[in-house]
């Protein structure tokens, strides 16, 4: 049933409204007198050095890729495991079979290093 | 539409806000309170008697603070990030019932704000919303250890959510439905705590690397990124990450309740239903206390390390966990229900193996962290 999802509607509506007023009480009762020492990028004392948003590692990008492999097949897992019992052995074998599959994957990630951090 | 249903739901929404507020607000207190007493401190004293209005003063003295703004920051996304990073703490909590239902003025009144069938699925979206926060909060500040701050949050997040996934997979096999609801129901005669502890053991650790606390609180690492993604922040904004965090260990241990502990169920709850919000109190409390316990034990891992345990030793762990938990229903549909006893004999037996064969590892990460504290 969808009405059951208005509920949490309401609350986001409530909640994004107690963020917004949240923003606005330290808006309205903060001073403000930014100078131009204060308004630089806190470098614990420094001067700046370089651009804030730089080049950043490729293995970011690596971890990013293997979780969405990985992700969909703990999503795949949750249709799975409500009809368990009723599969029975079945459902067993043809989940290991799909995990197999996706484990070869894994392996080949691993021993070519996606998953090093050096 | 019924009216009075509408206004029933705006009143349960505002009391969970109201209640979460103020649950951040005394766990706040009662983090520096307890980590004080395990450092042989005192604590927060002096406001109010015995420090009890130290929260109050935190609130008024951040109000009140400056707010500053860099000058090269997005400035529609610096001030978006934190209340993208604020919403999905305040509504994760929407599919949780903190109690059976009452009677109040003539109506039934369900103590939760909704029981969606797909519970469990409305809580891992959520929770992975709260990534977009850190990442654009870091990468609005235009500032370079911020910037690193929220890419390294975002990658140990998400490297953690699928052993979080994966092990949120066992209470749903034994309960055969993704309704948090039900899966409190099905643990009416035992805590799945019992039947799933290494399940348990692994959303706790994933958990507490999803929320960011200690030992994994890289994002936030002083020594090195200053702060991580909330450097710049400052006054109101910066009180928003921090209410969204510790909302979030809040709501990381109500959900760990639901899943493993049986939520608000304990002796007579049938008969007393507002005894239910009680149980599912010390509960939450005595979780808590844990996450604050491991904050003064353990020191914070390396970022290479953290990443090996989530990848190497946690998702393959829990992987293996869902197949013995399946396996062992198998069995106990077969040959009697005392066979669902095997899933933790074979659980702990994949657990210690797993020990085992990491063990090199674990003794040289233990001998560091030793050598670190002296």
């Amino acid at each position: 049933m969808l009405i059951e999802y208005l509920p949490i509607a309401i609350l986001l509506v409530i909640s994004t409204g107690l963020a917004a007023l949240i923003v606005w009480i330290g808006n309205t009762f903060g001073p403000r007198r930014p100078t131009l020492r204060k308004s630089l990028p806190y470098e614990s004392g420094m001067n700046p050095i370089g651009p804030g948003t730089r080049r950043m590692p490729v293995r970011f990008y690596l971890v990013a890729v293997l979780f969405i492999l990985f992700d969909i097949e703990v999503v795949f897992f949750l249709p799975w495991a409500i009809v368990f019992r009723q599969l029975g052995l079945f459902g067993l074998i043809e989940m290991f079979v799909f995990i197999f599959i996706l484990l070869v994957g894994y392996v080949y990630a691993w021993k070519k290093g996606a998953l090093e951090w050096e | 539409m019924d009216l009075a249903l509408l206004l029933e739901w705006i009143i349960k929404s505002l009391v969970l806000i109201l209640i979460l507020l103020t649950s951040f607000a005394y766990l706040t207190f009662y983090e520096r309170k307890a980590l004080a007493r395990i450092q042989v401190r005192i604590g927060p004293n002096r406001a109010g008697p015995g420090g009890w209005l130290q929260p109050v003063a935190d609130a008024v003295k951040l109000i009140f603070k400056e707010e500053l703004t860099p000058a090269k920051a997005y400035k529609v996304i610096f001030v978006i990030a934190p209340m993208l990073t604020l919403l999905p703490a305040l509504i994760i909590l929407a599919v949780v019932p903190f109690g059976s239902s009452i009677t109040l003025f003539g109506r039934q009144v369900s103590l939760g704000i909704t029981d969606i069938n797909v519970g469990v699925l409305y809580i891992m979206a959520v929770a992975s919303i709260s990534v977009y926060g850190i990442v654009l909060a870091g990468w609005s500040s235009n500032n370079k250890y911020a910037m690193l701050g929220g890419i390294r949050s975002s990658a140990q997040m998400i490297s953690y959510e699928l052993a979080l996934g994966l092990s949120i997979i066992g209470p749903i096999l034994l309960a055969e439905s993704m309704s948090i609801g039900e899966i409190i129901d099905a643990q009416r005669g035992i805590w799945f705590l019992f039947l799933q502890p290494v399940g348990a053991i692994i959303f706790w650790t994933a958990t507490l690397a999803e929320v960011n606390r200690s030992p994994f609180d890289m994002p936030e690492a002083e020594q090195e990124l200053t702060a991580g993604y909330h450097v710049e922040y400052s006054g109101m904004k910066f009180a928003l990450f921090f209410i969204a965090e510790y909302m979030k260990m809040i709501a990381v241990s109500v959900i760990l309740a639901a899943l493993f502990l049986g939520g608000y169920r304990g002796p007579f709850v049938d008969q007393v239903p507002l005894l239910g919000p009680l149980y599912l109190f010390v509960k939450v409390f005595v979780l808590l206390f844990i996450m604050i316990w491991v904050r003064a034990t353990l020191p914070r891992i390396r970022y290479d390390r953290l990443m090996a345990f989530g990848w190497k030793l946690l998702f393959p762990l829990a992987l293996t966990n869902v197949f013995l938990t399946a396996v062992g229903i198998i069995l106990a549909d077969t040959y009697g229900p005392a066979f669902l006893w095997s899933i933790p004999l074979m659980s702990i037996l994949a657990f210690l193996v797993v020990n085992y064969l990491a063990r090199d590892r674990i003794a040289t990460a233990s001998a560091q962290a030793v050598s670190f504290r002296r």
